[in-house]
């Protein structure tokens, strides 16, 4: 078979197979997720690595407060997870699940900041189909996606990679997931990690 | 020649390998149920409950001891299926206090998307009482048409190892006595 035969071939199976971003099911949002299409699983370069401290930022949480990295310093672990876009597939299928584990955090003396680029009314409809959340959610809107740049996930469409830091009670970053932004991470995976600091 | 029939054999099994999944949507009452297996339980109690043995190896719905069998497809990430869950848990109390259903009608959730570590967490969550099964992959969420959750479907087993799909809805069930008096009408209680 030629080489052109053989990509024919596989376009046209890859174009009738499910799409595997096809992952938003939950019926709370009915029919408010937007479909992105399978995206570029990667689309940044990361600017900090395992080993590093984490770069100090402050953003406004949804509820009005500021939230600054370095108020953590010395008292609890961080994850940090960036999502993409409010009202997307797969975003809308993971925060709701980090709702029900307070408990795994605890256990693991960790807080989680949700953080996406999206401004604050939009996040707050949007995690407000989620329930109540028990961690804060930031926004990263203005200057647009500067957290994300300065930990390098930012895509160059604007949003950001579907990405956890695992940072410990010195700063210091021990975890980095920089995920393939059409699936969800492993909860047991990151779960690991943090009971690794201990 | 000879290539481009090799390419056009490639195509129509690549077609017909695609189609099941395309053609696949969501289960409507009155037909048969979709096929599935699903591993046996490594807890005793749940395996136990379903009637069936075996640990190690799969069972089908069809293998378990009941009437009738309502599947509820869900996710630990689906926020209506957290909420939906101390329900799901009433009606499966519901089921075992009355002498008629118990034993009869049983309950197993799928848990579309979700790991086997995932599926555990959502059940200690909720104290979810009956078998949860890890659908990591999406296999069988493909084979009911990608239906939104919670989806609830209700298999009638008839004495003929035959099946045939009841109910099958998506979101909350309403008011348990009802949605009980129908399932027991359906499992011909």
């Amino acid at each position: 078979m030629t080489k052109k035969a053989a990509v024919i071939t596989i376009v046209f199976i890859m174009a009738l197979s499910v799409p595997a971003w096809a992952q938003t099911h939950s019926e709370a949002y009915k029919d408010n997720i937007y479909s992105t299409g399978e995206l570029k699983p990667v689309d940044s370069v990361l600017k900090v690595k395992v080993g590093d401290t984490a770069p100090d930022f402050m953003l406004f949480s949804i509820t009005g407060q500021k939230v600054t990295l370095s108020q953590y310093r010395g008292k609890k672990n961080v994850v940090l997870s960036f999502v993409p876009a409010a009202w997307t597939p797969v975003c809308s299928d993971q925060w709701p699940g980090y709702n029900i584990v307070k408990d795994l955090f605890d256990k693991n003396d960790a807080v989680l900041l949700g953080i996406t680029v999206d401004n604050i009314p939009t996040l707050y409809a949007w995690t407000n189909q989620m329930g109540k959340l028990w961690f804060s959610v930031l926004s990263d809107f203005y200057p647009h996606g500067k957290v994300a740049e300065t930990y390098g996930v930012l895509r160059s469409d604007g949003t950001t990679e579907r990405a956890l830091f695992v940072i410990d009670k010195k700063g210091v970053i021990r975890y980095i997931d920089v995920h393939d932004i059409n699936k969800r991470p492993s909860l047991e995976t990151l779960i690991r990690e943090l009971e690794k600091l201990k | 020649m000879k290539k481009i029939i090799l390419v056009s054999v490639l195509l129509l099994i690549s077609l017909a390998a695609t189609i099941p999944v395309l053609a696949a949507g969501p289960p409507k009452p009155g037909e048969k149920l979709f096929d599935f297996t699903l591993p046996v339980p490594a807890e005793r109690a749940d395996r136990n409950y379903l009637g069936i043995s075996g640990w190690g190896k799969t069972f089908r719905v069809a293998d378990i001891k009941a009437n009738l069998v309502l599947i509820e497809i869900l996710s630990m990430y689906c926020p209506f299926c957290q909420k939906e869950a101390p329900i799901v848990n009433q009606l499966y109390e519901a089921i075992e206090k009355d002498p008629a259903a118990k034993g009869k009608i049983k309950i197993i959730g799928i848990g579309a998307g979700n790991s086997a570590y995932e599926v555990e967490v959502f059940r200690k969550r909720y104290n979810v009482p009956f078998p949860v099964f890890p659908d990591p992959d999406y296999d069988i969420h493909k084979k009911c048409g990608e239906v939104r959750t919670p989806f609830f479907i209700a298999v009638r087993l008839n004495p003929d190892g035959t099946q045939e799909v009841g109910y099958a809805k998506l979101g909350g069930f309403g008011e348990i006595p009802a949605f009980l008096e129908m399932l027991k009408k359906s499992a011909g209680l």
